[in-house]
């Protein structure tokens, strides 16, 4: 039968054809040729009425059963093209794997995005952001709190002294060892109620090594009120601790002794590498201390000139370099004050 | 401290396991942490008693001792140079786990043959059982051990590792801790037997104590034992020592030592007959006074300092160390014992002052109560009189001219409400107080108790004080948890701290990298910049014992420790690299703390982009930091100047200080070629600082919108000859200075080519709106032809071709 093996030739040419498409806009020249109108498909159909009934049932099917079959390759290969399109360089697409044009981005320190992320969640508590000098008064730094000449607190704050004369000869100029040189401060300033958080460089006569630096960065926090309560304080050192450290957290409560609070408290949360069973980290005990805290001593208030009979007040401080140490596993505080921007471009 | 729990357990019943016991004690306040475990593997392991020594056949080195385990006896072969019969030892079965004395492993013990002769077990050396690294002899046991029992029954032990808080000297002593145990489990403490007979003459015949300092040394008592034999001391007293890391000397140090270890009380005895004149004298040094100490160093004394003489001399720093001179030696038949109490700030300056630290010094200056002083020394007494065949005199001398009766402290259930924001009953307040040992009385109210602190208790003085043990033995976890009532406090803050914030965030976007640096400097880095050697001038402050010169001066600028972050960073860093710093520098002011104006200081180096297949890198310049450092001000909404500027660090041709309100506060350049050269940089790089405490009142000025005009704008290029000399500045000011002119931007600057060499070409496209109209064109061309005309008389500006 002429017809059926003329079918069959134009059958594999088109696909031959077909095949040897490259380009998306030849895909419509294939398509009238094949398919169109006046294409030698289309003409067989129409020209079927002409044929016998035998012939005319053989060649019908056979001519529909090509012309979906080739509707299908060429749908099959518009995709294939479009694909190729996307995925390389073609004569008018891009190679959108190639790298962008580059904008120099930077990055916050991880310290100064910590102590941001502190300050924050106790903004949200009503408390203030509040700085002072890191130059100090021994008076500030020590005597308002408690801490004569001769108490052994003072030799766990090794102390640098600046080089520098009062009026009267005396040298009691130094760099601040805790941030709660604020305290009074803040206290002699502003009128209760109070509530503030004071975060700051501070620093101590020591050696660096991997745990130490001679300058590093702490917290304070300080309320003042009529009805301040250690339930209260603690309160909002377990909001901090949540929403800091996570909800699962455990937090821990304990006696500790600071010669500026009465009742004294230090909170330790569950260590967050073995998670309470003890390592390393938390030198076995399943706890890492985070701060230190307390109701403010009623010395210390009426060295600001508030009433301890009147008001009552909760203090507290905190460490803040090994927080991000903690959080992103540095194990080296250097690190932080190192500029060094193969550690910086971490975080 | 380390606190031995069998020491601990003569004073206190506990049926606590160690770690219980650390927890109670850690939550309470003084810390735990950690504890040692002796014996808790010493399965297998019991006392036994050589019989005989026999020689091993085949070996002289090595001996057959017969060993006495209560239920039987066994030979083992030994190699200990000291095997004696008679003596306890600690005998391991097979089967036993013990420490290889020479690896270090543990290993299970086996039946040997050794040379020829079985054995079956092994008599255990201090390092086999790893108590220590002693591995020579085998440990002999005190004779009082019982053969047949378990080694772990007898010296067993859990050595607690303490944190013992500076306000709580009494817990610097077992019988300390033993109250803290019993207060927190509801036990009593069970205290040592302090009776002694007095078989030796009257004390007062034959010493005699003189205080002539007394607010230097509140009490002093002292005893006096003749006839004592000095000599090693038994073995249960050398394991306490041990055990609370002190050295045993002998029999009467070492009592000396114990008690203070039990009572925390330090206790210092004198060789009777080298104490001149039969007298004890407590006085100040003298000027120019010498003592040699313990130690053999001569130490030079001054009347700020309390000693201990005899008639002639003096004998001891008081509290601090003895005197080599009155020190007991060997041949030493009679002591005084002294126990004493010393003012804590003269104890803390003498100790200081000499450079001597020790278990006395830290606790008289902690502040220990003087009336510890007599039942410790009761108690020294009997055990010196015990362990050493002494005779007591008759009585103690107590020179007490510093004694205080104690103040009752009145504590209502109000004020432990107001405070930790609980309501404890008065019941659960008096019992809380009274297991610590305060004695509560009646008050005249039913909802107080006043409250008289024991003897030991020298932290107590406040109510607070009184809260804060009720809270403690009750439980911190007793304690709700509850948010601050009551008004939120009035906000004010600082403006600065927000503004800081800005100015991060600002710099990070423009792709800056924030760094922080040490605050102290060092000569050598800020004598990096210029002018070379570094001025001084004003002098940098300085701290005055620096860690070394490294961190010697307090920063004047950020500068140096910035360009070192960059050389460093260039190590291992290509293409662009864009650094900043924000921190405080210090500026001295007479009689006063330095200022700390914030400061930052922003650092470009490198490739401008970095180099790709986009092209490009082309190193940074004036421009870029200049294009920061006006992309940084226009969004804080400030208006600078840029004037001429003298850094001398910097490029002189280029650099320029940002003027704020006509003053200068900030700069902006390139680096001086010799500043690249000293930082070791091989490329240009650019610097800007500024000032943001000074700047920040420009950036709190009132804004106050401006319309947007509903009617079109007229664009017009404009393209001038100028004279090199002038600036574009002063093209702005006349251009801007003109109505209806909303926007001016230079969008070409031509030198060379057709024009003379002493002109350049500055293009301009200026924007004229009005806010009330639509603009015509011949209103635009009038402004338009004022302007030219003004630039061509002002600056002689003609329009190019
Ligand atoms: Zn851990």
């Amino acid at each position: 039968m002429e017809m059926i093996k003329q079918l069959k030739e134009l059958k594999s040419s088109a696909l031959k054809e077909l095949g040897a498409v490259s380009q998306a806009k030849d895909l419509e020249a294939w398509r009238v040729r094949y398919l169109g109108k006046k294409s030698q498909l289309t003409s067989i159909l129409r020209g079927l009425a002409k044929l016998p009934i035998e012939e005319r049932r053989q060649v019908g099917a056979l001519s529909n059963q090509i012309k979906t079959g080739l509707e299908e390759s060429l749908e099959q290969k518009a995709r294939l093209l479009k694909q190729a399109k996307l995925a390389s360089a073609g004569e008018e697409g891009i190679d959108i794997t190639l790298p962008g044009r580059h904008f120099p981005t930077g990055r916050l320190h991880p310290l100064t995005q910590t102590v941001t992320e502190i300050c924050d969640i106790f903004v949200s508590m009503g408390f203030q952001v509040v700085e002072g000098p890191e130059v100090e008064w021994d008076y500030y730094n020590f005597e308002a709190l408690n801490i004569t000449r001769h108490h052994p607190a003072r030799d766990s704050m090794a102390t640098l002294w600046v080089d520098a004369e009062t009026e009267k000869g005396e040298r009691n100029m130094l760099l601040r060892t805790h941030t709660t040189a604020v305290d009074t401060r803040v206290m002699e300033q502003m009128p209760p109620p109070i509530r503030v958080v004071m975060p700051g460089k501070v620093y101590r006569y020591e050696a660096s090594d991997v745990t130490h630096v001679p300058m590093f960065h702490q917290i304070d926090g300080l309320a003042v009120d009529k009805n301040i309560t250690m339930a209260d304080l603690k309160g909002t050192l377990y909001e901090f601790a949540r929403r800091f450290f996570g909800e699962d957290r455990k937090v821990r409560f304990r006696c500790d002794y600071f010669p500026f609070v009465e009742p004294g408290v230090e909170m330790a949360i569950e260590c967050l590498v073995c998670g309470g069973t003890g390592c390393r980290l938390c030198g076995n005990s399943g706890w890492i201390e985070v701060l230190g805290a307390g109701m403010t001593h009623p010395r210390v208030l009426e060295r600001s000139g508030i009433d301890p009979r009147e008001y009552t007040s909760f203090a507290f401080g905190m460490g803040i370099d090994r927080l991000p140490m903690l959080r992103y596993g540095i194990d080296d505080i250097r690190l932080l004050y190192g500029s060094d921007l193969r550690f910086l471009r971490q975080f | 401290m380390k606190v031995s729990l069998k020491w601990l357990e003569q004073y206190v019943d506990i049926d606590l396991s160690p770690a219980e016991l650390a927890d109670k004690l850690t939550m309470a306040g003084t810390e735990a942490k950690g504890w040692q475990v002796i014996g808790g593997n010493w399965e297998g392991i019991v006392v036994g008693q050589i019989l005989a020594i026999n020689p091993h056949p085949n070996a002289d080195r090595l001996k057959l001792p017969i060993v006495d385990l209560g239920t039987e006896q066994q030979t083992v072969v030994c190699g200990a140079p000291n095997l004696k019969v008679g003596d306890k030892v600690a005998f391991a079965r097979v089967g036993a786990r013990l420490i290889d004395g020479h690896s270090g492993q543990i290993v299970q013990l086996e039946a040997a043959n050794i040379r020829g002769v079985a054995s079956n077990g092994m008599v255990c050396s201090e390092r086999e059982l790893g108590i220590s690294d002693y591995h020579q002899d085998i440990m002999v046991l005190a004779a009082e051990a019982k053969v047949g029992t378990p080694l772990a029954d007898f010296m067993g032990d859990v050595i607690f590792d303490l944190d013992v808080t500076p306000n709580r000297p009494d817990c610097l002593s077992v019988i300390g801790i033993a109250r803290e145990v019993a207060a927190l489990t509801g036990q009593k403490v069970r205290l040592p037997d302090i009776s002694y007979d007095e078989t030796g003459a009257p004390i007062e015949e034959q010493i005699s104590i003189d205080i002539t300092a007394p607010d230097l040394c509140p009490r002093y008592s002292a005893s006096l034992i003749t006839g004592v034999k000095i000599a090693p001391s038994p073995h249960w007293l050398q394991q306490r020592l041990l055990a609370g890391g002190m050295r045993p000397i002998n029999n009467v140090v070492d009592v000396t030592n114990f008690v203070m270890l039990e009572y925390g009380e330090p206790l210092h005895a004198f060789d009777y007959n080298r104490v001149r004149g039969r007298k004890i004298i407590v006085r100040r040094a003298e000027e120019g006074e010498v003592l040699v100490t313990l130690d053999g160093a001569k130490r030079p004394l001054s009347p700020d300092m309390l000693v201990i003489a005899d008639a002639e001399r003096a004998v001891a720093v008081a509290g601090v160390m003895g005197g080599a001179d009155s020190e007991m030696t060997g041949r030493t038949t009679a002591i005084v014992l002294e126990a004493a109490n010393f003012n804590p700030p003269s104890i803390y300056h003498t100790g200081y002052t000499l450079g001597l630290p020790s278990e006395a010094r830290m606790r008289f200056e902690r502040g220990i109560s003087p009336e510890l002083t007599v039942p410790a020394l009761r108690r020294a007494t009997r055990l010196i009189i015990e362990l050493a065949d002494g005779k007591a005199a008759k009585g103690i001398v107590d020179v007490y001219p510093g004694k205080q009766e104690p103040e009752p402290i009145l504590l209502s259930t109000g004020e432990v409400k107001r405070l930790l924001g609980v309501d404890f009953s008065l019941g659960q307040i008096k019992t809380a107080l009274a297991s610590l040992g305060f004695d509560c009385q009646e008050a005249k109210s039913a909802s107080e108790v006043k409250a008289i602190a024991p003897y030991w208790r020298s932290d107590i003085g406040l109510a607070e004080d009184l809260v804060e043990e009720v809270a403690r033995v009750i439980g911190y976890d007793r304690i709700p948890v509850t948010m601050p009532g009551g008004e939120v406090p009035r906000q004010n803050p600082a403006p600065i701290i927000g503004f800081k914030q800005e100015v991060r965030r600002d710099l990070a976007g423009y792709g800056f990298y924030e760094v922080i640096t040490y605050s102290l400097t060092s000569l050598d880095l800020m004598n990096k910049l210029l002018p070379q050697p570094h001025p001084l001038e004003p002098e940098p402050l300085r701290v005055v014992r620096p860690m070394s010169t490294e961190q010697e001066y307090l920063r004047p600028s950020l500068r140096a420790n910035l360009l070192a972050a960059l050389e460093a960073n260039r190590r291992h860093e290509e293409g662009g690299i864009r650094l900043f710093e924000l921190g405080r520098v210090y500026q001295r002011r007479p009689n006063d703390l330095p200022d700390e104006p914030e400061m930052l200081c922003g650092l470009l180096a490198g490739p401008r982009f970095d180099e790709s297949w986009h092209g490009g890198d082309e190193p940074v310049d004036f421009f870029d930091a200049k294009g920061v450092v006006e992309g940084l001000l226009h969004h804080l909404g400030v208006e600078a100047d840029f004037k001429p500027a003298d850094d001398e660090s910097l490029n002189p041709a280029k650099q320029a200080a940002i003027v704020v309100g006509g003053k200068k506060l900030g700069v902006v350049g390139e680096l001086h070629h010799k500043v690249i050269e000293t930082f070791d940089l091989s490329e240009k790089a650019c610097l800007f600082e500024i000032n943001l405490t000074e700047i920040l009142p420009f950036t709190l000025e009132h804004k106050l919108f401006q319309p947007i005009s509903r009617f079109p704008a007229v664009v017009r290029d404009i393209a001038l000859v100028v004279g090199l000399s002038v600036t574009h500045r002063q093209v702005m000011d006349v251009m801007t200075g003109f109505p209806l002119v909303t926007r001016v931007a230079l969008f070409d600057l031509y030198t060379g080519g057709k024009l003379p060499a002493d002109k350049k070409s500055l293009a301009y496209r200026i924007t004229f709106q009005s806010s009330t109209k639509t603009l015509t064109d011949e209103a635009a061309n009038k402004v338009q032809q004022k302007i030219i005309d003004k630039l061509s008389k002002e600056l002689g500006a003609t329009l190019r071709g």
